[in-house]
């Protein structure tokens, strides 16, 4: 029995999912704007927390590895790590919080009809703002090391990017709605995050993985995963063109890698919004 | 009578709710192996259905865990039925706890822009109403404090002036006049009497008997999850009176 389109009763708790929330564009910029004034409450740095932290981690990783432990495999060590880094960390933020953000923003999600998909897309660009500031640090450096972009890396730094965001979205979506019957999820969300800077080749080249395990199933499996995609595609945008010897250091296929990752992050966000859409009926119930 | 639509349908719609008793994995093991129930099954709503004409004003009544508010939040849509379908025609804005999606740590112009949004007015709207809702509130100078700092009476005028003006079709109000002093309180009632005269559709929620006979012209006694009485409030206000 459906309903006939044309008598303008609309069955309540349905929501238009993603498309809505595009749809209602401007609450999504308050909801960012709300988030970012409460994260940086009478604080006066504000926003400049942003670049502070990623600055700091940097330090801490370039002394150490690569004073410390005076690594030399690999040219312009600072902007190869710092490439990486913004992705991962960037990555983890928005995963993290958008796991979160539907228990978080519970208040709202028992008491008031919304898209629920407003929570982790809000998380998502939450992290987008303060990736900017960190972009242009990474990119500054890149200068000041020598950086001649060229159009194949602006393309593969941009592409690499809105990767990492819709893999962020597509886990944010998934593990948020997920997270709303178990809490553990959130705990389990950092921890894997912690170990993502291991898995993709943000502090070491991946030939150092090649030599691990050969160039077998394993290696491709590596290269394949989309973060690590997303990685290898902004050190093409920054690092690889930086000195002239890092260009043959990227690896090899980077193109059918970057096509086969935007395939698995389509996937990922699929399943992603059929997960949430078929638990948010339950979540103002769980919470 | 033959043009009136109906602004609210629910058809066979019932809730049960699963109350767990633990969430944790020990727990659980343990208390399966001592065959002890992890969860029992509460009927919040039996299939219910219910028609709401546009333009009625209707209080829903009974007892604490009757289903009243398991049913408007039906219609808010916050939560699915698990059988049946409910329906609205227009839109929707609802009242079920003061201030839902007020930030505390936002002013209370922040909170104006972010709570009509939320409640789905275009940004357009906002703007040209905003005057309209800080005039209603009549909190002075606190506009620009955070939210935080408002008494609950504030706090309240702020929430209701804003969901008063963002022109729904449908109003759904949850108990919420509990709060505010009397000459507030009288507004806000004053509100809900205009929205209803400008022929919107309002659904209470009220243990307030008095106040339900004042804003209401039908009543609907729920008594677990059943409806028990559907006609004129006074008669549902009567047989509340006598049963309770």
């Amino acid at each position: 029995m459906t309903a006939p389109v044309d008598d303008g009763l609309v069955v309540q708790g349905l929501g238009g999912g993603l498309r809505e929330v595009l749809a209602r564009r401007h609450l999504l910029a308050l909801l960012v704007r709300k988030e970012l004034r409460v994260r940086y409450r009478a604080s006066v740095l504000g926003l400049g927390w942003s670049y502070v932290k990623p600055a700091v981690q940097f330090v801490v990783y370039f002394v150490g590895l690569g004073l410390v432990l005076d690594q030399r495999a690999i040219g312009d060590y600072a902007i190869y790590l710092f490439g990486g880094l913004v992705v991962v960390s960037t990555f983890g933020e928005a995963v993290g919080n958008a796991t979160r953000s539907v228990v978080a923003n519970g208040e709202l999600v028992r008491k008031i009809f919304l898209p629920r998909e407003l929570f982790p897309l809000a998380s998502t660009c939450v992290a987008a703002v303060h990736l900017l500031p960190q972009v242009l640090v990474l990119l500054v450096g890149s200068v000041i090391a020598g950086w001649r972009p060229d159009a194949v890396g602006v393309a593969a730094l941009v592409a690499g990017l809105v990767l990492m965001g819709g893999l962020a979205l597509g886990a944010g979506l998934l593990l948020g709605a997920v997270n709303v019957l178990y809490r553990d999820v959130e705990n389990v969300v950092d921890l894997v995050v912690m170990v993502l800077v291991w898995t993709s080749p943000v502090l070491y080249p991946w030939q150092q993985v090649a030599d691990l395990v050969g160039d077998s199933g394993l290696l491709t499996a590596y290269q394949l995963n989309p973060l690590t995609v997303a990685v290898e595609l902004v050190h093409r945008g920054t690092w690889a063109t930086t000195s002239p010897e890092n260009l043959s250091a990227t690896p090899p296929g980077l193109a059918w890698h970057t096509l086969v990752a935007f395939g698995l992050t389509a996937v990922l966000i699929a399943v992603g919004r059929r997960v949430f859409r078929t638990h948010s009926g339950h979540f103002a119930q769980e919470l | 009578m033959v043009d009136v639509h109906t602004a609210i349908s629910v058809e066979g719609a019932s809730k049960h709710f699963r109350l767990r008793h633990t969430h944790s994995l020990k727990e659980s093991l343990v208390w399966a192996t001592q065959r002890r129930a992890r969860h029992h099954d509460f009927v919040a709503l039996a299939p219910l259905d219910l028609e709401i004409a546009q333009g009625e004003s209707v209080a829903l009544l009974g007892r604490n865990g009757s289903g009243k508010s398991t049913l408007l939040k039906l219609v808010a849509g916050v939560m699915t039925p698990d059988t049946g379908r409910v329906r609205v025609r227009g839109r929707l804005a609802g009242l079920l706890e003061v201030g839902a999606g007020f930030h505390p740590d936002l002013t209370g112009r922040e909170n104006v822009h972010l709570n009509a949004s939320i409640l789905g007015m275009r940004p357009a709207q906002i703007r040209a109403r905003f005057d309209e809702i800080v005039d209603f509130a009549d909190i002075g100078p606190f506009l620009d404090t955070q939210v935080r700092f408002y008494s609950s009476g504030m706090f309240l005028r702020l929430a209701f002036a804003v969901a008063v003006h963002t022109d729904p079709d449908v109003f759904l109000v949850d108990e919420i006049l509990a709060v505010g002093d009397e000459a507030f309180r009288d507004k806000c009632l004053r509100g809900i009497e205009q929205l209803s005269s400008e022929g919107r559709t309002l659904v209470v929620v009220s243990h307030d008997l008095d106040l339900v006979e004042r804003l209401c012209h039908r009543g609907v006694v729920l008594d677990a999850g059943r409806v028990v009485v559907d006609g004129p409030v006074s008669q549902a206000v009567h047989h509340l009176r006598v049963t309770l």
